[in-house]
């Protein structure tokens, strides 16, 4: 029992990070109909961002709040102007293959002008533990699961309490209709780029100490995030987090029950089911598309 | 004087020629660049300065050893059309590769022209092909994991054993062998665990110790994996104590995990830091010569050529067809051969047994805690 409430905890620590990057894939989609393949090397190249300010000797915090603006400027800003607006004329599928060439491109660069070994990184959250009901869980965990909360809670509040989330609610549902009643439905779009730009960033910083930084860790972290937001529901930020939770924990108990050599396989029957039986998604919407 | 001249002239140039004829050759192909370079640099420097030290003194029953170095480019295809090239110059003895890759697919090469080669490889498959020309200079996992089980069972008194591994041959010849020596011991192995490759996430695998609660946890896993589990068990507050091989406690484990390395064991077979005095001389040597400490791939490449010596006086002659047998169930003493450094003894696959090092990751340092004797 008490090595389920470990499992528990852990896999909601790591959910959480999946569901920040997972919140970013289904902003991107609502917005501008982006499917970013590269979402997990997005949260790769902050962590490297960040060591790079450290050995030029910035203390690191930051280091943090240098990689959080590079990312921003980087992979929001640039992301949007130099690839997805040239490409997006074109249609769903060009600009996806486009986003996988990206992928392929800066994990490259990374080994090419890092290393192609892991480098540590260290934590925000001092190592040690706290009792729970009778239980020791690590700070490192807790502070993962605030953080990510946090973050998730500042960005649903944005969406639903401010005039900006209207506006950016209204470009994602009807742009024609956002546009005739003044939303600047270009910038909102710029402004989702950003928020994802940052929430990677975030889970950078979150979880490399853990998965340690390395050119090739986003090729899990990318996949869990997509098979958590298509499990979540694609056009729901909530779906999107409640897919990461669950597939974070889906994920530990199915290394913990099942075998470690299936762990990868449970997700994605998982994956495979909801397709079938609810292809919205768990708390997605269905969309009906006029051909 | 004309005269007198010209015959000196050509007594020297029959001398140089004559020299020139007697030395022996031997043909080293080593991973001098690519994601092995570390690696092949070492070995490659380590003969370097050993055959420098014996042409010193003589050379080998009075004939000057001679080396021709070939890049593997880390690469097992280039690596065989390299040793093809180096065998058809008819080496006396072949030197390398290091990785077990590139021994694999070469050794069938080396056997074929009757030539023995003496490698780098740790890989336990290696030397149980049947391969009679094949040759280790460290330990391959058969050797070093019964005196890692011996270790656990007797030094760390554990009763109960968790056991972690990588799914793939490396892991899966090591954890075969530790398994096994366990039980015929006595240590219960209450987790069984493997894991894959390039996994980042260890918190299951951790979980499952913790719940096992064993006195001991084995893990033999690759240098990256090594220190993702140890911040792991740190993390979830694992005590129990940590053995390992070289891949728990090297240098770029102990930098990626920081302070979670603290406290790991594991068992080395070779290593600069030895408390042994002809291993502190033979650093100091390769040092001064090269201006850096090297690892225990500049042992390897050392010890490599004094086997060739050894067994070349132990034979009397130079007699590359013999070489092979000579050095099967051969034990060089470090008394009789300074430059082997520590006693060894050659078994019948080619496989050493020798001394070797229990080291402690302490404060971010190795340090060498206990010397673990020959099993024969």
């Amino acid at each position: 029992m008490s090595n389920l409430f470990d499992l528990l905890v852990a896999g909601l620590a790591t959910g959480a990070i999946y569901a920040l990057v997972a919140v970013g894939f289904t902003l991107l989609w609502q917005t501008s109909q982006t499917i970013n393949f590269a979402q997990g090397e997005f949260v790769m190249l902050p962590a490297f961002l960040m060591l790079a300010a450290m050995h030029a000797g910035a203390p690191f915090w930051l280091a943090i709040i240098l990689g959080i603006l590079l990312s921003m400027i980087l992979l929001g800003l640039a992301f949007k102007m130099l690839l997805v607006d040239p490409m997006t004329r074109h249609g769903v599928l060009p600009l996806a293959i486009a986003t996988m060439a990206l992928a392929i491109g800066l994990k490259e660069a990374v080994k090419q002008f890092f290393s192609a070994e892991a480098s540590p990184f260290p934590s925000i959250v001092p190592t040690g533990d706290i009792s729970i009901l009778g239980h020791a869980v690590s700070l490192q965990s807790i502070g993962v699961l605030v953080v990510a909360i946090l973050a998730v809670f500042g960005l649903t509040a944005l969406l639903n309490r401010t005039s900006l989330g209207h506006q950016m609610q209204a470009a994602a549902q009807n742009p024609t209709v956002a546009r005739i009643i003044g939303v600047p439905v270009e910038r909102m779009i710029l402004l989702t780029f950003l928020i994802n730009a940052f929430l990677v960033a975030l889970a950078s910083m979150l979880i490399t100490p853990i998965y340690l930084a390395k050119f090739s860790s986003g090729e899990v972290l990318g996949q869990a995030a997509f098979i958590a937001a298509i499990v979540g529901g694609f056009n729901q930020v909530r779906g999107a987090i409640a897919g990461g939770l669950l597939i974070g924990v889906l994920d530990n108990l199915a290394a913990a029950y099942v075998s470690t050599q299936y762990r990868a396989a449970v997700p994605m029957i998982f994956l495979i089911a909801v397709i079938l039986f609810r292809p919205q998604g768990l708390l997605g919407r269905a969309e009906e598309r006029t051909v | 004087m004309k005269t007198t001249l010209l015959a000196g002239a050509l007594l020297a140039f029959a001398t140089a020629t004559s020299a020139h004829a007697q030395a022996i050759k031997l043909a080293d192909v080593a991973e001098l660049s690519g994601g092995g370079a570390t690696v092949g640099t070492n070995w490659k420097n380590g003969i370097d300065l050993a055959i420098e030290e014996i042409n010193a003194k003589g050379g080998v029953l009075g004939r000057k050893l001679e080396v021709t170095h070939a890049d593997s480019q880390s690469n097992p295809g280039v690596a065989r059309a390299q040793v093809q090239k180096a065998l058809d110059a008819e080496p006396y003895v072949l030197l390398g590769p290091g990785y077990s890759g590139s021994v694999k697919v070469t050794a069938p090469l080396a056997a074929e022209a009757g030539i023995a080669q003496i490698m780098g490889g740790e890989a336990a498959e290696l030397t149980q092909a049947g391969n009679k020309f094949l040759f280790r200079t460290s330990f391959g996992q058969q050797s070093s994991m019964p005196k890692v089980a011996k270790y656990i069972h007797d030094d760390m008194k554990a009763k109960t054993v968790a056991v972690v591994w990588v799914n793939n041959d490396f892991g899966r010849g090591g954890r075969d062998v530790v398994v096994k020596e366990l039980d015929r011991l006595g240590s219960k192995v209450v987790a069984d665990l493997s894991t894959e490759a390039g996994q980042a996430d260890f918190a299951a695998d951790v979980g499952k110790i913790k719940a096992a609660n064993p006195d001991a946890v084995f893990v033999y896993l690759n240098e990256e994996e090594s220190a993702r589990i140890l911040k792991e068990l740190k993390r979830q507050g694992v005590t129990a104590p940590l053995m390992g091989e070289t891949t728990l406690i090297g240098q770029k484990v102990i930098e990626l995990a920081g302070d979670a390395a603290n406290g790991a064991r594991g068992h080395v077979g070779l290593t600069t830091d030895a408390p042994v005095d002809l291993i502190k001389t033979f650093r100091d040597k390769f040092a001064k010569k090269y201006k850096y400490v090297p690892d225990h791939n500049g042992l390897k490449g050392y010890l490599a050529v004094y086997m060739v010596k050894a067994t070349t006086d132990k034979m009397g002659k130079v007699d590359s067809k013999a070489f092979a047998d000579t050095l099967h169930g051969l034990t060089i003493k470090a008394a009789d051969e300074p430059g082997i450094l520590m006693d060894v003894t050659f078994s019948d696959t080619g496989d050493i047994d020798r001394q070797s090092f229990l080291v402690e990751v302490v404060e971010g340092k190795q340090v060498v805690k206990q010397v673990l004797p020959k099993v024969k």
